[in-house]
């Protein structure tokens, strides 16, 4: 192919990815996105500038070389693209999926700068992150065993990215995972339409592959203690990847009545215990007039599925604008599309009830007034703006604190002053020697790419422990 | 997958399995309970551990086949296996060194009581058992209570077996005589332990309820087992499954327990078979207000 200038590739349009249309997203739990095919990734490709200082990298939280997989793309080189991918993130099909570009890299991309759609660096991720899934590549020869044991607690993206580094550096890695599946806020949180199960399986297998033990149903701190996993057992360290999965609820009047959920529990018994299936046991509420609490991904996802299983309304209610929303933008714009109405600053009051089921929200309307901690702007209520809106099933989705079940699991573990597991920055080591954590339990961004950054930098650092005790 | 060892029916649609579990049973306390899957397909049902043989490596559990995963699990047979079994979950019963100590159960609530009355007499409690049963078919560990306990009395709502009438009844005769418990311990149903509470409570005996609230995960993940004690909201399988009997908001939880009631459901299993005194319960608990 015959080289382009910069001006030239600017006017490349961009590739649009194609969607499901509404009515078979809402028939069933497909996946929305449908991929790029080969052609449009090599056109989305061409778009790339091949920036001398990319920015893209600065914007992403595991330093992916962005140009270098791209070119490799134009190239044709799908596995070579998904490899170079994989030097500093395991897990491209996943990212390329749930990761806030337009937040990350893309929100960097110099043709973004130019007023075009930036470098669909998300959805290039993707495809070749498939591309890996469907056309494996052989491992590379097994490496030298060092004779030590890793435990690795809790399988969400932190602990299976340590394991697999672990495993990759030659240690003997067992994961406990409390749940009867693998793969944490992914497998339970996050829906099919949104992260086929699928790929999650692959990546599972993979991790099995290379020699990854995965034991089910074991709580650390209850069905196994860590002094047991440092004494008998032989383990010679421990990661820590337990996550955020403790619900928040707002403490409003009516939060216990029948019909409400969190989210976690609505999405849980959707996602893990497959409520949503026929031959399933698991009972749900369905609801007709859904209102769901938040705007964050959580939000969304949970605002979706309850379309999905046949309510007539569905209503966000969240007390900021549309601009602080801290969603994916197309996630938001998929809400939209699928039929979820939103009520921006509004802020619930209380819940009323009908005979114990939840029947009515009561809300306060909210201006925005100045910034506040987190930098977004802080809503006030407006006097006297009540307004009630009728539901029959609410979902809060609002965030969530460390598991309670840190302390347990690590008893005088330190936790600083949100709950968060504290560690040395630069080691992920805590403040119990040769225990490290990562993702949702320490503080940051809650992403499932930082969780994986963090899992890639525990390893190292693990490693670094064991083999300097020699 | 975890090996059924033995499945004994102990009454009417009541069996007890003991199930392959070494870490459970070696690492369980008084108090905690486990989650059982019986296969793909099945609900997570959280259910009590009512014995364990550390040496054996088994745990022992009470399940009453009411709805379609707990009918799953009781249909296991020994040598068959159990899916996911998950625990021991919750905290342990906190005995302290009481003088005297009364378990008060009702139902399949009565399996939990069992390991608790072991710990009272170890901590060096005196204990007495009350546990009722709608008929003579449904009684089931009279022989173990009879082992464990200085004092047992078992009582039937329709008077076929033993004292006919409710479990609070002889609990509050016990309390006018004067044989005062340190401690009270109740599980079983939901309106039952809501009525021991009042009875208990204008003596002020410290009194500790075991809550069956609804419940997916057991890891603190999802909230559904969320109830109120003292005005707060508390997560049972992590901050419980014990509270302070006299702070617990029975109401809420038996309304929420009916969340599925158009489903088969956990509701039925927790509430069933005490449908008819339920409104006799109830009027002890506004009795005190
Ligand atoms: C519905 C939803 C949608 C989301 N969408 C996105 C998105 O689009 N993009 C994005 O980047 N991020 C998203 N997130 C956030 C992201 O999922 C998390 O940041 C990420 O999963 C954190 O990973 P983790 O490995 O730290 O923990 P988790 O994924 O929470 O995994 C923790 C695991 O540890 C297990 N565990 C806990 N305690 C124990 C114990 N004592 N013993 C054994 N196992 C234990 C848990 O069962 C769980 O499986 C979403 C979150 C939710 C809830
Ligand atoms: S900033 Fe945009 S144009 Fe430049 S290298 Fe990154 S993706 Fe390519
Ligand atoms: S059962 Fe899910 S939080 Fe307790």
């Amino acid at each position: 192919m015959n080289e382009m200038d910069n001006k030239q590739r600017l006017e490349l349009p961009h590739q649009q990815m194609a969607e499901l249309p509404v009515d078979r997203r809402l028939a069933g739990a497909s996946e929305v996105n449908v991929g790029y095919s080969e052609e449009q990734a090599r056109a989305e490709a061409q778009r790339c500038l091949q920036c001398k200082r990319p920015p893209c990298v600065a914007g992403c939280p595991v330093d992916i070389d962005i140009p270098a997989f791209i070119k490799l793309i134009s190239e044709g080189r799908y596995a070579d693209a998904a490899l170079k991918i994989k030097e500093t993130n395991s897990f491209p099909a996943i990212c390329g999926r749930v990761c806030p570009q337009e937040q990350q890299c893309q929100a960097k991309c110099v043709v973004g700068r130019t007023g075009r759609p930036p470098v669909g660096i998300g959805h290039l991720e993707r495809f070749v992150g498939d591309y890996l899934v469907a056309n494996p590549q052989p491992v590379s020869s097994s490496p030298e065993p060092t004779g030590y044991k890793v435990a690795i607690v809790g399988s969400g993206p932190a602990g299976l990215t340590t394991a697999g580094e672990l495993a990759k550096l030659g240690h003997e890695v067992t994961i406990f995972e409390a749940l009867h599946e693998p793969g944490g806020v992914m497998t339970y949180g996050i829906p099919e339409f949104r992260l086929p199960k699928d790929i999650i399986r692959y990546e599972i297998k993979a991790l099995l592959e290379l020699g990854v033990q995965i034991v089910h149903d074991t709580i650390i701190g209850r069905t196994l203690t860590i002094d047991e996993l440092f004494g008998e057992m032989g383990f010679a360290a421990v990661f820590l990847g337990l996550g955020a999965g403790n619900p928040r609820f707002l403490g409003i009047e009516g939060e216990n009545l029948r019909g409400v959920y969190s989210a976690n529990e609505f999405l849980t018994r959707i996602n893990l215990m497959r409520a949503y299936r026929d031959d399933y046991d698991t009972p749900i509420r369905r609801g007709n007039n859904v209102t769901v609490v938040g705007g964050g991904n959580v939000t969304l996802d949970s605002s979706r599925w309850a379309l999905r299983l046949g309510a007539e309304t569905v209503t966000i209610v969240y007390r900021r604008s549309r601009e602080e929303m801290p969603a994916r933008v197309e996630e938001v714009r998929h809400t939209e599309e699928e039929g979820v109405q939103f009520r921006f600053l509004s802020q619930p009051m209380r819940l009323l009830g009908d005979d114990g089921d939840v029947a009515a929200m009561e809300c306060l309307q909210m201006e925005l007034g100045e910034p506040d901690e987190s930098g977004r702007a802080r809503p006030i209520p407006i006097e006297g703006s009540e307004f009630t809106l009728p539901t029959d099933l609410v979902i809060i989705a609002i965030g969530a604190r460390v598991s309670p079940l840190v302390p347990i699991a690590v008893p005088g573990i330190e936790l600083d002053e949100g709950g968060h597991v504290i560690v040395n920055p630069d080691t992920l080591e805590t403040s119990i020697p040769g225990v490290f954590g990562g993702g949702d339990l320490i503080p940051g961004e809650e992403t499932i790419v930082r969780a994986m950054g963090d899992g890639r930098r525990a390893a190292q650092s693990i490693h670094k422990y064991l083999i300097d005790r020699e | 997958m975890f090996e059924v060892t033995s499945n004994r029916q102990l009454a009417e649609g009541v069996f007890g399995l003991s199930i392959k579990a070494p870490q459970i049973a070696r690492h369980h306390h008084a108090g905690q309970f486990c989650i059982i899957r019986a296969a793909q397909h099945c609900e997570r049902v959280p259910l009590s551990i009512a014995d364990k043989d550390v040496h054996a490596g088994t745990i022992t559990v009470v399940v009453q086949a009411v709805g379609h995963s707990t009918q799953e699990i009781a249909g296991v047979q020994a040598g068959e296996f159990l899916l996911d079994v998950v625990g021991p979950l919750g905290n342990p019963t906190n005995v302290g060194k009481p003088a005297r100590g009364a378990f008060v159960g009702g139902g399949v609530g009565v399996a939990a009581g069992y390991l608790m009355l072991q710990a009272l007499k170890g901590a060096g409690a005196e204990v007495v058992a009350i546990i009722g049963f709608r008929t003579r078919d449904l009684i089931i560990y009279e022989d173990k209570f009879r082992r464990v306990s200085d004092e047992l009395i078992v009582t039937t709502d329709d008077g076929s077996y033993g004292y006919h009438g409710l479990v609070t009844e002889p609990l509050e005769q016990q309390l006018q005589e004067g044989a005062q418990p340190d401690l009270v311990i109740t599980v079983g149903p939901v309106v039952m332990m809501a009525a021991v509470a009042e009875v208990t409570r204008p003596y002020a005996i410290k009194t500790i309820a075991s809550l069956n609230p609804i419940m997916v995960d057991g890891t603190g993940m999802c909230g559904a087992c969320r109830v109120t004690v003292g005005g707060q909201t508390k997560f049972t399988c992590v901050d419980g499954p014990e509270f302070d009997a006299h702070q617990v908001d029975f109401r809420e939880l038996s309304e929420r327990l009916k969340m599925y009631k158009t489903n088969e459901s956990r509701a039925d299993e927790a509430g069933a078979h005490h449908c008819q005194v339920e409104p006799a319960y109830w009027r002890l608990d506004e009795r005190n207000g």
